[in-house]
C-alpha cells in the first residue's frame, strides 16, 4: 500500500507562505486512483512528494506518507535512489524537460534497465525496443537514435511511458501521461498501460484534467482544488459527484450529443479552499 | 463567404516536400460556423495557414470575404479575415502592453479613437480597464487568450479564423472562452472557421464540420447529423470513440 495522511507543501516566498497542498489523505493498494483538478490544484506537487522530488524552497510534511511499510519522509537520499524507479516511479508531464536532452532517447531508456533491472547492454538495448515497439512507436530503431528535441509531444510522452515501464515498478504515478496524444492514439497507449498495470498487478496514480478520460479509464478518483482534496468517488460514478467544483468541472465540457447553447460557468467559492471537518 | 477547392498545401524543406493538404473543397456560407477537425498531422492548421495567406505553397481555389489570400497580405484583407492562435503565450508579444497590442493593428490601419477603441475592445471581452496596461507574464492564460481574440476583432473582421483556441487552458477557462466566441458571434454576425482536435468543442461551437485524415477532407457532416446518425468514415467513427474516454479492449 501507498499510504499518504494529511501531506502538507508549502513553499515559502517573499510575499509569505503558498499552502500548495493541504491536508491531502489517500491511500493506493494495487489499483489505479486518479487525482484530477485544474492548473495549480496541487496534484503534480503530491505525486512530487511522493518521489521526494519537491524542488527547494518546498517544505513537505505529513502525519504519515510510506510505501509497503518504508517510511518516505524519513528515508535516506540513498534509500530514495533504491526506491525511485523500481518500487515508485513517475512519468513526468513534459518529455521537453524531463528528458536528457544531450542523449539519445534508446540510450537514456536502456539506462534504466541497467540500473534497476540488472540488465547488460545488449538485454537492455533489446528490451528499449521492445518498449517502444509497446507503446506504438512506429520506427523504434530510429526512434532510439534521436535526441529528445526531435520528437514530438507525443512521442516524448511515449518514450517516457516506455522508460518508466522499463523498469517494471511496483507503483507507478502518471502525471498527464497523454496530455500530448492524439484520441485515437491515446486510447492505443492506455490500453497498453493498462494491459502491463493488470499483468504487473502495479498500483497506479493517474493525474490528470481530463474528467472523462479519468473515469474511464481509473477504479478511483479524487478531486482536487486549492491543495485539496474535495472529493473521493468511485470513478465509474464520477458523473454523480457532489461537490461543487466536481459539479462544475463536469458541467463546464461541451458534449458531443447534446446541444447547449452555453456552457455553464463555474463561480468559485472561497469556501472550497477551506479546511472541512472530518472529510479528508 | 468562403470557398475552397481542391486546396493543396506544401512544406518544402531543402528537397523534401511534405504534402500537408491533398485537394479539399469546402463552402462557408456567411455567418455559419465551420468546424475542422482531426488529429495532429492531418492538415487541419494548415487549411488554416492557407486560408489566412500564411502558407507559402498551395494550389487550388481559394476565396474569402471576396479576396484570395497572398502572400503579402492587403490592408483590406486584413480588415476582413483575422485569426486566433493555439498558443496565447507564444502569440502576444511579452514586451508589449495590451494597449500597445490593440492599438498597433488600429495605427497600421490608420483608424482614429484609438483609445476609445481599446477601452471598448477590452470592454467586449470581459476585461476592465485596469488590464489595459498590463505585460502578457501579468495575466493568466485565459485572460491572454481574451486578449488575443480582442485583437483579432479591432479591426472588426467578418471572418475569424480559430487555431485550436482552447486547448491550452483548463475546462472551466474553456467553457468560458466558448461562451465568449459564441456571443461575439452573434452579436456580431461573424463567419468562424475553427480548427479542433476536440470533436465536443467543435460540435459545441459549430452548424456543420470536415473531418481531416492524413492530409484529406474523409466525411463532412452536420452537427446534428453527428448527434442523430451513425457517421459513415470509419476515422469519424474512431473519433467519437476516442472522445467517450478509454474503454478496455475485452469485457
Amino acid at each position: 500500500m501507498l499510504i499518504v495522511e494529511n501531506l502538507r507543501i508549502q513553499f515559502p516566498t517573499a510575499a509569505g507562505v503558498v499552502e500548495a497542498v493541504q491536508d491531502v489523505s489517500f491511500s493506493v493498494g494495487r489499483e489505479k486512483l486518479g487525482i484530477v483538478g485544474e492548473s495549480g490544484s496541487g496534484k503534480t506537487m503530491t505525486g512530487r512528494a511522493l518521489m521526494r522530488l519537491v524542488p527547494a524552497p518546498g517544505l513537505v510534511t505529513a502525519r504519515r506518507m510510506s510505501l509497503e511499510g518504508i517510511d518516505l519522509l524519513s528515508a535516506s537520499e540513498r534509500q530514495m535512489r533504491a526506491i525511485r524507479g523500481r518500487r515508485l516511479a513517475m512519468v513526468l508531464q513534459d518529455s521537453r524537460y524531463a528528458l536528457n536532452p544531450v542523449m539519445p532517447v534508446g540510450q537514456q531508456i536502456a539506462e534504466v534497465s541497467q540500473t534497476h533491472t540488472g540488465a547488460n547492454a545488449k538485454q537492455a538495448q533489446h528490451r528499449t525496443l521492445e518498449m517502444l515497439e509497446a507503446v506504438h512507436i512506429r520506427d523504434p530503431e530510429r526512434v532510439q537514435r534521436v535526441y529528445p528535441h526531435e520528437l514530438s509531444g507525443g512521442m516524448g510522452q511515449r518514450v517516457m511511458i516506455a522508460m518508466m515501464l522499463c523498469a517494471e515498478p511496483d507503483y507507478l504515478i502518471l502525471d498527464e501521461p497523454t496530455s500530448a496524444l492524439d484520441a485515437t492514439t491515446r486510447v492505443q497507449v492506455l490500453a497498453v498501460l493498462d494491459e502491463l498495470i493488470s499483468r504487473r498487478g502495479m498500483g497506479v496514480i493517474f493525474i490528470s484534467h481530463d474528467l472523462n478520460l479519468v473515469a474511464s479509464f481509473c477504479d478511483r478518483v479524487s478531486v482536487m482544488f486549492a491543495g485539496r482534496i474535495v472529493e473521493h468517488c468511485v470513478a465509474s460514478e464520477l458523473h454523480l459527484a457532489t461537490h461543487p467544483y466536481s459539479r462544475g468541472l463536469l458541467a463546464a465540457l461541451p458534449r458531443i450529443h447534446d446541444h447547449q447553447s452555453r456552457l455553464p460557468v463555474m463561480v468559485r467559492d472561497p469556501a472550497w479552499g477551506a479546511a472541512s471537518d472530518g472529510a479528508a | 463567404m468562403i470557398t475552397v477547392e481542391e486546396l493543396r498545401v506544401d512544406f518544402r524543406r531543402g528537397e523534401d516536400i511534405l504534402n500537408a493538404v491533398a485537394g479539399i473543397t469546402f463552402h462557408v456560407t456567411a455567418g455559419e460556423s465551420y468546424g475542422l477537425v482531426g488529429e495532429s498531422g492531418s492538415g487541419k492548421s494548415s487549411v488554416l495557414l492557407a486560408l489566412s495567406g500564411l502558407a507559402k505553397e498551395w494550389s487550388g481555389t481559394i476565396q474569402i470575404a471576396g479576396e484570395t489570400p497572398t502572400e503579402r497580405r492587403s490592408m483590406d484583407f486584413c480588415r476582413s479575415v483575422q485569426m486566433v492562435f493555439q498558443d496565447p503565450f507564444g502569440s502576444l508579444h511579452p514586451k508589449h502592453t495590451v494597449d500597445s497590442i490593440l492599438s498597433e493593428p488600429l495605427s497600421i490601419h490608420g483608424l482614429g479613437d484609438i483609445s476609445d477603441r481599446v477601452s471598448a475592445a477590452l470592454t467586449e471581452i470581459g476585461l476592465d480597464q485596469s488590464f489595459r496596461f498590463r505585460y502578457p507574464h501579468q495575466l493568466s492564460g485565459g485572460q491572454r487568450q481574451r486578449i488575443a481574440i480582442a485583437r483579432a476583432l479591432i479591426l472588426a473582421p467578418k471572418v475569424i479564423l480559430l487555431d485550436e483556441p482552447t486547448s491550452a487552458l483548463d475546462v472551466s477557462v474553456q467553457a468560458e472562452i466558448l461562451n465568449l466566441l459564441s456571443d461575439i458571434r452573434d452579436r456580431r454576425g461573424l463567419t468562424f472557421v475553427l480548427v479542433s482536435h476536440d470533436l465536443a468543442v467543435v460540435a459545441h461551437m459549430c452548424s456543420r464540420f470536415g473531418v481531416m485524415h492524413l492530409g484529406e477532407l474523409v466525411e463532412e457532416m452536420t452537427v446534428e447529423r453527428l448527434r442523430t446518425g451513425e457517421p459513415e468514415h470509419p476515422f469519424t467513427r474512431q473519433l467519437i470513440a476516442a472522445a467517450r474516454g478509454y474503454e478496455p479492449a475485452t469485457s
